[in-house]
């Protein structure tokens, strides 16, 4: 049997928790270091927390916020949000997070990638990359929490990110955050076939039939955010897991 | 986790605390010989081999921990510690068909001997991993867990007081503080 990591998303806005709508329409959920004692009783498998607020206000991550959170934590958990210098790389994986994830400084600055991995090694970074289609049609990859278009092409990005030393991508589709519509299969398909690199499928999880379908298009692990803390079909505030055997029944190959 | 465990810990940077742990645990983050020239520039390498070597109190290595105990590592060109005879090796991308390399996540282990570490983790115990290197003990009766990923590899070692893991038990749940329980009460 063969295991599929299932990451639950969290994103950090303000004070909170929130989960958005296609990067819109925040809606609370609750206090972070609750929510991972939630997930600590589910024995979740990896957690992705976001600080979707840092870049685009130009702010460091707030290391005390994020060391208070992941010491509550049984489980590996990636951090992203802010993220520029290697110096802050490191205070964060001190802190005992295991990864951490780069959005905008990595358009920016590829090289901080190679630095981040040369020092704690691949495993430790995590190159996430919000995509969009623009009214052409054609997908673009986005910063700033979909705020900014690159103009940069993803598939090209990816092979950039794995070059700079990557190991992994966190592929997320804006325009399905949040919808339970499905992830966009295509994708996950055309970036894993780019590079050699794990990739973890984030937009549009529904149900666990979605995560098999991301697999099945190439994905290494599945992420989800809003089918982890709301109940359908009205967004009601609810943390959830799948139980190992619904996971082995219709996940795990 | 430790503290949950019911253990106390200190994190050591100086040779009064590590004279008086009653019990060591050599984490390692990263490239090994990053680790390894940390290590040696602690100025706690002699003391630690002491009360490890010597005294016998129990070591645990923990991922690059666990590397650091072997004698050499395909990742680097600086020596290992040696207190396990062996190397650690690099994933073959040959022998893994569509797996990718760093191997990361959660994977079950089987028991290759019994041991207190190991004792009462249930049935089908799994760990986090994350790693692009592994060791390879010469002995085969050093190898405590093993583990598959495209095919099987040492996934814990055991020799006399010495311990070492390659997933991260501080990160695995009921099944990682089972590991931290039975260290702590070794």
């Amino acid at each position: 049997m063969k295991r599929i990591r299932v990451i639950p998303g969290l994103l950090l806005h303000q004070k909170g928790l929130v989960k958005s709508v296609r990067f819109k329409d925040y809606k609370y959920v609750g206090d972070p270091i609750n929510a991972v004692r939630i997930f600590n009783d589910k024995e979740v498998d990896e957690l992705a927390i976001l600080d979707i607020d840092a870049s685009h206000e130009k702010r460091p991550p707030d290391i005390d916020r994020i060391a208070a959170i992941v010491s509550e934590a049984f489980m590996p958990i990636a951090y992203g949000g802010g993220i520029t210098r290697v110096e802050e790389a490191e205070k964060i994986l001190q802190n005992g997070a295991e990864k951490v994830i780069i959005n905008k400084a990595a358009v920016e600055n590829a090289d901080l990638i190679t630095a981040i991995a040369k020092r704690f090694g691949s495993q430790s970074v995590v190159a996430s990359l919000d995509f969009k289609k623009n009214w052409l049609g054609a997908t673009k990859l986005f910063t700033d929490n979909g705020k900014t278009n690159t103009r940069l092409d993803p598939e090209q990005f990816a092979k950039r990110m794995a070059d700079a030393g990557a190991g992994e991508i966190l592929l997320n589709a804006i325009d399905r955050d949040g919808t339970f519509e499905g992830y966009d299969l295509e994708m996950i398909k055309k970036i894993s076939d780019a590079v050699n690199i794990p990739v973890i499928a984030l937009g549009g999880a529904g149900s666990l039939a979605d995560f098999k379908q991301a697999v099945a298009h190439g994905a290494s692990a599945v992420s989800a955010g809003s089918m982890f803390v709301f109940q359908k079909p009205h967004r009601a505030v609810l943390i959830s897991y799948p139980s190992q055997k619904e996971l082995e029944q219709q996940v795990y190959e | 986790m430790l503290k949950k465990a019911g253990f106390e810990s200190e994190l050591a940077s100086d040779e009064a605390t590590v004279e008086r742990a009653k019990k060591i645990i050599l984490p390692g983050i990263g490239a090994f010989d990053h680790c390894m020239q940390r290590f040696n520039a602690s100025g706690l390498r002699q003391l630690v081999t002491q009360k490890v070597m010597e005294e016998k109190i129990p070591l645990l290595g923990i991922c690059v921990g666990l590397q650091m105990l072997m004698e050499k590592s395909e990742e680097g060109i600086e020596s290992g510690l040696g207190w396990i005879a062996g190397r650690t090796l690099k994933f073959k991308k040959d022998q893994l068909g569509d797996l990718k390399i760093p191997h990361m996540g959660w994977t079950d282990v089987q028991v290759s001997k019994s041991s207190e570490l190991t004792a009462g983790l249930g049935e089908e115990p799994r760990f986090y991993f994350v790693h692009s290197f592994y060791v390879s003990p010469d002995n085969r009766e050093d190898e405590l867990l093993r583990a598959n990923y495209g095919y099987d590899f040492t996934a814990a070692v055991s020799r006399a007081n010495i311990f070492g893991v390659q997933f991260h038990p501080e990160k695995s749940h009921k099944y990682g503080m089972k590991i931290l329980e039975n260290f702590g009460s070794l």
